[in-house]
Parts: structure tokens; sequence; C-alpha cells
């Protein structure tokens, strides 16, 4: 059995230790906002955010999150959140929208740290995530809005 | 492959069988856990494409998937609009497979997207749909204040007569509406009378795909559920001849392997412990019949292919004689790879089987198809398959083939399996890259002649490649007198006023499967024409855009939307040092869409592209900020293609595999886009894939513009390496 938090709630799963995280939320917890997209930790689709930090968990084993803080799409809250949903909104990002809870996810991991990103800040943390429909002039302009929203 | 009626008698059963009906029916929606729950409800459903609640709510019904391009809302902006309910009580719901009901009106009968054909298709039936609708919410009114129904007027959802400061909800006028007789003819808007027909409506998919509630195929979880993946022959064409599943028995959660005509199918109880025994499987393949050749011996093929001509597209005048004679001559000739769609969603189908039949969830784009091959394959008849159409997470093409690929795929693996527990198929990123069905490879021969005024006299454009449609159910529509109409559009449709032109193409025997790809024959005839033309205005030291406004006299809206981005743009004024330009325009799925490019390079000669103008007449617009949005998409989907992607054989096997080595367009790649809509009254085209075509093309033209030389050879990663 591993045992770790997801979503502020204690989960024990009863897998092999070589199964990646991602697999374990979906399959196993049966929480699907977070995305398998390439298995490679190429595209961002599966970001989940451990101990706050955003990481894919497509490549994160789920022993290694064992006793640690796991947060999805379905979980997060707070400032920076609701700022990065409510511009994601407004600005209608989502076209076939299956990259973005990934987006999302590195998104608001990028504005809990830098509410103030430059465009070269948004570069890096954002270029890991792919999105096949190039909703990218917007997520831009979104990350932006986003961080107007929690400056107002 | 369908028994449906045609076209115009389909249209006439729909408006006769517009009768009213009401009562208690069921409503399907699916759980955030993907079970299936009936929501009882009293509606009233004055035909196949509304439902309007007691609770006021407004259903619509659209017949067309949603993978991006916003259909969902386009449909239903429309039927609202001549219903003239209030964009806050509509709620969307896709259609089920019955082509009798919600067939393409372009496709005959067929129900399916595609082509960029989902509002232009459904313009006048949706808003027929809302205004019979809204009559007969009119004529309950009337009947119930006794009061004519020229008094009465609607709006934003709600039935007034002003005289008697009488008004209801459509939802409190719904069962007295039930009981009315539909008219037989109703009078539609015009478009000044429109109130959410082009307007930015929000569109009603956004939220759930922010919050993670948006459910995909991928998401769907039945109970008793094995996951499947498939391991596939290596070579295109190959078979299974045996397989050994020894060193997968001890990997928890594998439940077994079957041999199918794909491959063999390994099922487990969850995706991981399925992708783990496919690994530790052992299969010995056949080749007897498989693809042994690689990409680039395909392509030398091609190249002597080009030196004859292939079978004539289009003969206007006598293009050879035009040439021989000419002042100036140029030649060039062009590359095409192989591409894959590569869509964030991997192909992905759940069919469980029932005691009614069987039940199918997935990304159907031609649920007409998947219902008969389910059919088909599992032994019942089309009305005893039920399919769920799921939102996808993209598609560009993959998920329309005429043999409903990861259906008929998932159909395959449930009997080979004895169908006692319902499967779900999962193809992996890998299976997706190395899966096929890739927009064709192509090599084009381009050859014109000026005149000593620089006027181009002759044009000869020969093309050699795969048929996407040949041996498939589109064959009869798309093939005429040996030509793929696929293979060559944008090419026989070329607008400039060229007085002998001729178009000719070779189709060639290769066993890689194709497909088309957002855009399909315009995703290379716009690169090749619209960069020849560069190269030809540069012999004839013409302006680009002059010498194209020269040649459109006989195509008003290709020079007006040209003419639109080139003011926007400021085309001809001087730009900043270090930037480069590059126009094109193209006409793909009857919408005209031009571009202009603005490229710079970076300390170590790296290509950026830095801005892009974007204009485009697609008619009347439903919704500007969606419209928008998918010329975004299309620029940045064909910059990603055009720059660095490419599948390549060696000896029949695909050499990538993933996004490293197939890698999308990403972040810091994307340019600013500027879009400007032409002011048009015309009935809407299509806008999903019009996008890309000119942004390949107006991007090479712009490093033309800057290093004198065109990159013919696509990606420009092999055509230009030093500027990827």
């Amino acid at each position: 059995m591993i045992t770790f938090t997801l979503n502020n709630e204690q989960r024990s799963v009863d897998v092999d230790p070589d199964t990646p995280l991602l697999w374990v939320i979906r399959d196993e917890i049966g929480l699907t906002g977070t995305k398998f997209g390439c298995g490679a930790g190429l595209c961002g689709a599966c970001t989940v955010h451990l101990d706050g930090e955003p990481v894919r968990s497509c490549q994160t084993l789920v022993s290694d999150a064992a006793d640690l803080n796991i947060t999805t799409i379905e979980g997060i809250d707070g400032k920076a959140a609701k700022a990065i949903q409510t511009a994601w909104e407004e600005i209608e990002v989502p076209q076939c929208g299956y990259c973005q809870s990934g987006q999302i996810m590195s998104a608001t991991s990028l504005l809990a740290q830098n509410p103030k990103p430059s465009n070269e800040e948004i570069d890096e943390a954002m270029n890991g995530n792919v999105c096949r429909c190039a909703t990218y002039v917007r997520i831009r302009k979104a990350i932006h809005h986003a961080s107007d929203l929690m400056e107002a | 492959m369908t028994t449906t009626k045609t076209l115009a008698s389909s249209r006439r059963t729909f408006l006769k069988g517009a009768g009213v009906t009401t009562g208690l029916l069921i409503g399907f929606h699916i759980t955030g856990k993907g079970v299936v729950a009936a929501v009882p409800g009293q509606q009233f459903s004055p035909n196949a494409f509304v439902r309007i609640g007691t609770d006021n709510l407004v259903t619509v019904i659209a017949k067309h998937i949603e993978f991006g391009q916003g259909s969902h809302t386009g449909l239903a902006t429309i039927l609202a609009d001549e219903l003239d309910a209030s964009w806050d009580q509509i709620r969307i719901e896709s259609a089920p497979a019955d082509a009798s009901k919600y067939n393409n009106l372009f496709w005959g009968p067929y129900q399916g997207t595609g082509g960029s054909t989902a509002i232009a298709n459904s313009w006048t039936q949706l808003r027929e749909a809302g205004a019979k609708a809204r009559a007969l919410l009119v004529q309950a009114a009337s009947a119930e204040w006794n009061v004519p129904v020229s008094e009465i007027t609607v709006s934003d959802g709600v039935v007034r007569h002003e005289k008697s400061s009488k008004e209801q909800t459509f939802g409190a006028l719904s069962e007295k509406a039930s009981q009315q007789q539909v008219p037989e003819k109703v009078q539609l808007k015009t478009p000044d009378q429109f109130k959410l027909i082009g307007r930015n409506v929000n569109r009603k998919d956004i939220a759930p795909k922010t919050n993670g509630t948006a459910i995909y195929t991928l998401d769907i979880s039945r109970p008793g559920m094995v996951i499947a993946v498939v391991k596939r022959p290596p070579r295109f064409g190959g078979l299974v001849k045996s397989f050994d599943d020894t060193d997968a028995k001890g990997i928890k959660g594998y439940v077994g392997s079957v041999k199918t005509p794909r491959g063999v199918a390994i099922m487990a109880k969850n995706t991981w412990a399925a992708i783990k025994a496919r690994d530790a499987i052992t299969v010995d393949w056949d080749d007897s019949q498989a693809e042994m050749r690689g990409s680039e011996q395909i392509m030398a093929e091609y190249r002597e292919l080009a030196k004859t001509p292939g079978l004539p597209a289009r003969y206007d005048g006598d293009a050879t004689t035009a040439i021989a004679e000419a002042k100036h001559t140029l030649e060039v000739s062009y590359d095409f790879p192989y591409l894959a769609h590569a869509p964030m969603e991997t192909l992905d189908c759940v069919i469980e089987q029932t005691d009614q039949g069987a039940e199918v969830w997935t990304g159907s784009q031609i649920p007409t198809g998947d219902q008969h091959t389910v059919a088909t394959i599992l032994g019942l008849n089309p009305e005893q398959v039920k399919i769920h159409t799921q939102l996808a997470g993209g598609s560009f093409g993959r998920r329309a083939t005429s043999d409903s690929d990861m259906v008929s795929e998932a159909a395959m693996i449930v009997k080979a399996s004895k169908g006692n527990v319902p499967v779900k198929l999962v193809w992996t990123r890998e299976d997706d890259i190395q899966g096929g069905r890739y927009r064709p490879a192509y090599h084009h021969k381009l050859k014109a002649g000026l005149d000593d005024q620089g006027n181009i006299t002759g044009w000869q454009h020969s093309i050699v490649g795969q048929s996407i449609v040949a041996g498939t159910a589109f064959e009869g529509f798309l093939v005429k007198d040996g030509v793929d109409a696929t293979s060559v559009e944008g090419a026989v449709n070329l607008p400039y006023d060229i007085p002998n032109i001729s178009v000719d193409l070779t189709t060639t025997d290769v066993k890689v499967p194709v497909l088309w790809w957002r855009s399909v024959g315009s995703t290379h005839t716009a690169y090749s024409t619209e960069t020849f033309i560069d190269q030809l205005a540069s012999k004839a030291g013409k302006d680009p855009v002059d010498f194209r406004r020269s040649m459109l006299k006989d195509h008003p809206r290709h020079l007006a939307t040209l003419n639109l981005v080139a003011e926007k743009a400021n085309w001809g004024s001087p730009i900043t040092e270090g930037r480069y330009r590059g126009v094109a325009v193209h006409e793909s799925f009857s919408s005209v869409v031009a571009q202009i490019a603005e490229i710079s390079f970076d300390e170590d000669g790296v290509l950026q592209v830095e801005k892009v103008w974007c204009a485009v007449d697609c008619g009347i617009v439903v919704n500007p900020d969606v419209v928008k949005a998918q010329m975004e998409g299309g620029i940045g989907f064909g910059l990603g293609a055009v720059l660095r992607n490419a599948v390549t054989l060696d000896e029949g096997i695909v050499d990538q595999s993933n996004f490293h080595d197939y890698e999308p367009l990403r972040l810091t790649d994307m340019p600013e886009v500027d879009v400007y809509i032409v002011p048009s009254e015309a009935a809407p085209t299509g806008v999903g894939e019009p996008g890309v075509p000119p942004i390949g093309p107006a991007v090479a033209n712009a490093i033309f513009a800057a290093k004198g030389k065109m990159v013919t050879k696509l990606p420009f990663s092999e055509g230009m390496p030093d500027l990827v």
C-alpha cells in the first residue's frame, strides 16, 4: 500500500510501485481532469502539483509520491488558481480543451511563485506544455490578465 | 455503407416530421465518473434540434462533434437567434447517430463532421428549426392570451404582448406550445435582426475545460471495463504470424491478449498494466505484404514520376507552348513529407455490449460510418448500435476515417475477446505518431513563363502523390476521371488570371495509409503555388502584393481579403530593421484567408516568426471571437508543421515516435496574431481549416525576401536546416 494526500484527502492505493502517478490518479482514484498526452514528459498534459511544485505525473512514480501532497486540477485553490481559471474563461483560451488542465496547473504554479511574470518568464514556465490547437496567443494573454486580476 | 435517404428527401422528412410530441423524454448526460444517468423532465420537442423544458432550459441538439472549433456554440447560436432565446438558457447536447435526422447536408446520407462544413451546412436548417419552435411558442401565447399572433413579440427568452402587458417564459408556454401545429413556412430574420449571431456569446464548453470536469472518451469508465492497447505491425501492411505473452503473465492486472486483424490486442485491468504487458509480449510478424520502402526512396520515385505528365486535372489554353515561347521561364520543384495529426487526445474508444446491441463512446467524427462498422463487426443491425459522441481532444482530420479506424479496432477486440466485458481501447502517443493515416507525402513541379512585361503567360503544375480517398467509401464522390479532388484542390482553382494553365496528377501506390490533415490538399498546394508566385514576382521585378492584385480581377473575395490584410499590416511602408515580410492568399472550404508574416533571425540565425496579420472572408460570422481563435489556431498548427514536422520511414519503419522527434509548435514559436474579418452578408463558410494553408507560404516568402532563397523541401528543418 502506498499512501499520499490527494487534494487534501489521504489516499492509499495497492498498485505496483513503478506505476506512474498519472495512471494512479486516473485509473485507481478516478479523477480524470489530469490528462494523458505523451507518456514521456514531453507535453505537460499530465501536470499536477507535488508539494506545490509542478511535475509531470506520467514521469513520477507513485512510490516517489508516497507521503507527499498531490494537487490536481480538481483540487486547485487559492488566489493564483482562481485568477488563472477566471482569466482562462474570460479570454476563452480553450479550444479542444484537452491540454488545458496541464496548462492551468503550470500557469497557476508560475503565478503563485511570481505574480508579475515577464514574457520571458512565461516562456520558461509554459514551454513544456503543448497545445495542438495552438491556443498559445491566448495562454500568454490570459496569464498577464490573471496577473492583473491578482493585483486588483 | 448506409441506406439513408438522399439529401432532398431527408430534408423533406425532417420538415414533415417536425410534428409536435410531448411527454416524458429522457435526456442523458455523462456524470463526472462517466456514468450515464437518466434525467427525467418535462420536455417539449418541436423538432430534432431543440427541446424546451418546463424548467425554461432550451437544449440544442448538436449534430456535429465539438473537438475545439467551437461548433457546438456556433450551432446553438444559430438556432437560439431565430428562437429569440436568451443565451443563458441554452444547453447543448450531442446528437445520437441517426442519419435520417442529423446527416451533414453537404454529404448526402452521412452524418459527420469535416471539411469545415459544420456551420455552413447547418445554417438554414438550424435557423428554420429555431424559427419554427419560436412560432409554436407564439401560437401558444396567442391562444392563451386570446390576442393575435401579429401582436406578440419574443426577445431574450420571453414571449410578450405589449398592449396587455402579458409575458411568459418559454418554459411556462412549452406545454401549450406542444399542442400547436408546426407552420409550413416561417419568415427568417434579415441579418440586421440578428441578436446573437455576430456577437461574441460565450462558448458553452469553456468552463468545464478550465476545471477538469469536461469529459472525453479517455475519461469514460464502465463497470468491469478492461483497457486494451494494440501491438501493431512495425511496417504498414504487416500481419501477425504468432505471439507469445509468457512474460506478460506476471504483470499485475494483465487479463490476456488476442489476435485481431490490426495486431495483437493486450487487455488489462488498468492502462499501465496494459502498456507494460505490451512491452513484455513478443510477436512474430509477417512482412510479406508490407511496405518495405523508405521515405527517401519513395520521394526519389516521385521525382522520376514528375518527369512525365499525369492525368489532367485542369487544362486551360496551351501552357506548354506559352512557356516555350515565353521571354523568361522558371521551374521549381517541391518535396512535402508525411505528416501526423497528433491530436492531444490520442485515439480511443469504449464499447460495451448490451442486451439490446452495443454502446459506443468515442469522439465520433462520422457517426454513420462508426455505427455501421460496429454493427458489421459485431453482427448487429445499425440501429442496435448506440453512439455517444464525446468531446474530443482535437482531431485535425484524424478521427474521420472511412473505415472507422479506432472504432473498428475496438469492435474487433470486443469480438475477438468474446465481448463479455466493456473494452476501452487506448492509443499511446507512439501508436499515434507511428500509426499511419498521415497527410500524404507529395512532390510538386511548377513551371511558368513570363512575357517581357512580367506577366505570367503560362503555368504548368504537376503533382505526384498518394490518393487519400481511393479505395474508400468517399471515392465515388471525390475521384473523377482518375483525379482525386483532394490531391489537387488549391491548385486546380488557382485564382490568378493566367491565360494558359495546366494541372496534372500522378497518383502513386504506396502502402503507407494516408488521410486528410487539417485543410487537406491545400496543405501543400497553397505552399507550392503561393511561393512560386513570389519567385515569379521577383523575376518580374514586381511587388508580391501588387503582382497578385493585378491577376485577381475575377476574384473579388480574394482581392478584398488581400487588400484588407495589406492595409492592416501597412504593406509597403518601412519596417523595423532585421525584419522581413511575406504574404500569401488562399481559398479553402469556400473561405478566403490572406496572411502577412513578419519574421526575424536571432544571433544564431534562427528564424522567429514575430507577427502574423490575417484577414478572412468566411461569409456571415456567427461568432467573431471563435473565428479569430480558429485563425490563431490554424496559423499555429500550420506553422509547427512547416517548421519541423515530418514523418519519415526507414525500410518501411517509421523513424519518429513521440513529441521529442515530432515536436509540435510550442509557446515560444507562436507569433503575435491580428485577425481581421471581411464584412459579408453571404451565408457562412468554414473556419476550422482555412487558417492553415497561407501561413507556410507567407513565412517562406518572408524568408525568400530575407535570403533570396526559397525553401522547397519541407519542413524548413530539412530544407533550410540553419534556420530552425
